[in-house]
């Protein structure tokens, strides 16, 4: 089942009148087979004009798509051999967090990701993609196995942010995140991120602190989401379409800021229309950027990752 | 009332000098409610008499309380941060932050300063709650590395004094990457071998508690300071349950494993000083030198000056 954005109607109109006459084809199969493709040319149509200026609001709303592609379907399409690992060793396994080795193009590198679970079921397991201290704890050790085998470390973003629940703030939720950067600023291994999807303040740099970010061309990334940022700045959670323009949270904008290094661009009509092309898009940008930090000893890593950041943004003071 | 203020008042000015009497003689506690006297209460550290309430302080008077006879130098930061996203809510930001900026005195949410603290070499970096929740931007970002630059170059001990209520949402991303730059700022004065203590007061939450502020070697925090990442009522929303009136407070964070101890206002210095020189003068030898010092006090004296020139000229 297609889920239509409130954006879409237009597109979703045309889609289902494509879907009707595909029921009756029985009948002049050669018009209809015409009609269709004429049909199909206009949604193709609409789809690049309204993806091509979606506004802030709107791809936050692609963004939180329930079809775009998650953690595990960028693992399925890029990843053989996946071995999953769980568990933080002291507490609990988190399945907000994936984590894993396998091989990708060949070589061995350690996966870790958000995973926001695809049906009902799936989200309530992987708790909407919202972390706690264990999947931050888990994803610190794998991390540190990444760091002792030289393996390079690729990270899917897509989270909300990390859980706000009373447990999670007594085991250490600002702990573990705190704890995940420094071992982001510590590994000597190639460290590629990519925001996938929903790139959620602290819950989302935890494992974003790496050599390159890229980012999805509709994804957002963002200090906090526009509904809360509305809800305390204006104090009117309607305000979140001004709250989405601005806070500067598109990967054009990022861009811009060189808070990430590439956007890498989806399929006409976004990820979510097709998870198979933008898996081997994502696959091969991963690959010419591993190519390129492969090309680095791990110290000179290390150290590059952190100049990156303790440069960001230094431009914008007087 | 003629009496009071003919006769009375200048009396009270003329026994505790002029100088330092505010325009306001009595403070009410916010949380007991008694009338404090001012004069009192500072020297009570700004803690209430009656139910030991923490009060709100600036960062300048938690530098004065904490250096040896109040003094220090302290150390310019980038002056002005200026609107990088072009912010507006219902208030432009820039105006939010000139009046921050006219309201506090200050230029920033963050003071730096060196100085001694029992005749050791430290760097603090002290959060003004009153200047937009000490939220940390750019410019804060910076102080603090800096903070941890001139510790690790003049082997001084560093530490944080956060009471933030996280990111600063109008800077955006850049905002968000403070995160990982404070990270690295305070990891390298570590890396170093120096101490890093985090005095953690009320409150200290968000992208601040989720950064530098949770990798000390030692977590001090005030007695009743909130220290936490989510806000309460996030969690409540969350969760659909009421939390308890002590969720988040530092005792039971020191409960919970998350800070070494919980200290009250008055013994912060002898307790800073005292686990700094556990830190640093390790064997009984340190102990008896008796220039030990002062001998550093002279260097550090010596690179303090040094470094604020070459700051000054850095940052111009």
């Amino acid at each position: 089942m297609r889920h239509f954005l409130e954006f879409e109607k237009t597109i979703a109109d045309l889609e289902s009148k494509i879907e009707e006459l595909r029921h009756l084809s029985d009948g002049d199969g050669i018009s209809i087979a015409e009609e269709v493709g004429k049909l199909q040319n206009q949604v193709n149509k609409q789809l690049k004009q309204t993806y091509e200026r979606l506004t802030p609001w709107q791809r936050v709303q692609v963004a939180r798509h329930p079809n775009r592609p998650h953690s595990s379907d960028y693992i399925k399409n890029l990843i053989t051999d996946f071995t999953p690992l769980a568990g933080d060793r002291a507490y609990a396994e988190d399945r907000a967090i994936i984590a894993g080795i396998g091989r990708f193009r060949g070589w061995s590198t350690i996966i870790i990701g958000h995973e926001k679970g695809v049906d009902t079921d799936g989200r309530i397991v992987h708790n909407f993609g919202m972390a706690r201290p264990e999947g931050y704890r888990k994803a610190q050790r794998v991390m540190e196995l990444a760091d002792r085998f030289q393996l390079p470390i690729i990270t899917f973003i897509d989270t909300p942010g990390a859980y706000p629940g009373a447990g999670a703030e007594e085991r250490g939720q600002a702990e573990s995140i705190a704890e995940t950067i420094r071992s982001c600023m510590s590994v000597r291994v190639p460290f590629i991120s990519v925001v996938i999807g929903e790139g959620g303040s602290g819950g989302a740099i935890a494992l974003a602190a790496a050599n390159t970010v890229l980012m999805l061309e509709h994804s957002v990334y963002s200090v906090i989401s526009p509904e809360g940022c509305a809800s305390i700045l204006w104090r009117d959670s309607d305000k979140s379409l001004a709250a989405a323009e601005a806070l500067k949270i598109t990967a054009s904008d990022l861009l811009g800021f060189s808070i990430i290094d590439r956007i890498i661009y989806e399929p006409l009509g976004g990820a979510h229309r097709d998870t198979k092309k933008i898996t081997s898009i994502v696959g091969d940008a991963l690959d010419e950027e591993l190519y390129e930090l492969r090309k680095l000893d791990g110290d000179t890593l290390k150290k590059h990752r952190r100049e990156k950041f303790l440069n960001m943004g230094r431009a914008n003071l007087i | 009332m003629s009496w009071l203020t003919d006769f009375v008042r200048p009396r009270i000015q003329a026994l505790v000098g002029k100088k330092d009497v505010p325009e306001n003689l009595w403070r009410r506690c916010p949380s007991c409610d008694q009338m404090l006297f001012h004069r009192e209460l500072s020297e009570n550290f700004y803690v209430c008499h009656h139910c030991d309430h923490q009060m709100r302080i600036s960062a300048t008077q938690r530098l004065e309380m904490l250096f040896d006879d109040g003094e220090y130098e302290r150390v310019e930061i980038p002056k002005k941060a200026i609107d990088p996203l072009k912010f507006r809510d219902t208030k432009k930001y820039s105006d939010r932050l000139r009046e921050a900026q006219t309201k506090s005195n200050e230029l920033e949410a963050i003071v730096v300063a060196t100085g001694l603290l029992g005749g050791l070499p430290v760097v603090i970096a002290a959060f003004d709650f009153d200047f937009m929740g000490g939220s940390m931007g750019q410019a804060v970002g910076e102080g603090l590395t800096i903070s941890a630059n001139i510790a690790n170059e003049k082997k001084a001990a560093l530490i944080t004094i956060p009471a933030s209520g996280g990111a600063r949402m109008q800077e955006g991303m850049l905002s968000l990457i403070q995160m990982p730059r404070t990270v690295i700022a305070v990891e390298q004065v570590r890396e170093s071998g120096l101490p890093y203590i985090v005095l953690l007061t009320n409150p200290t939450t968000g992208g601040v508690t989720a950064s530098f502020a949770m990798l000390g070697d030692i977590h001090i925090a005030e007695p009743g300071a909130l220290v936490g990442f989510a806000g309460r009522r996030v969690i409540e929303d969350t969760i659909r349950e009421e939390l308890p009136e002590d969720f988040q407070r530092a005792e039971r964070m020191l409960e919970h494993g998350l800070i070494d101890m919980v200290v009250a206002r008055r013994e912060l210095r002898d307790t800073l000083i005292r686990i700094i020189s556990l830190l640093i003068k390790k064997t009984p030898d340190d102990i008896e030198k008796k220039n030990f010092s002062s001998k550093l006090n002279e260097e550090a004296e010596k690179n303090f000056s040094d470094i604020a020139n070459e700051d000054k000229t850095i940052i111009g």
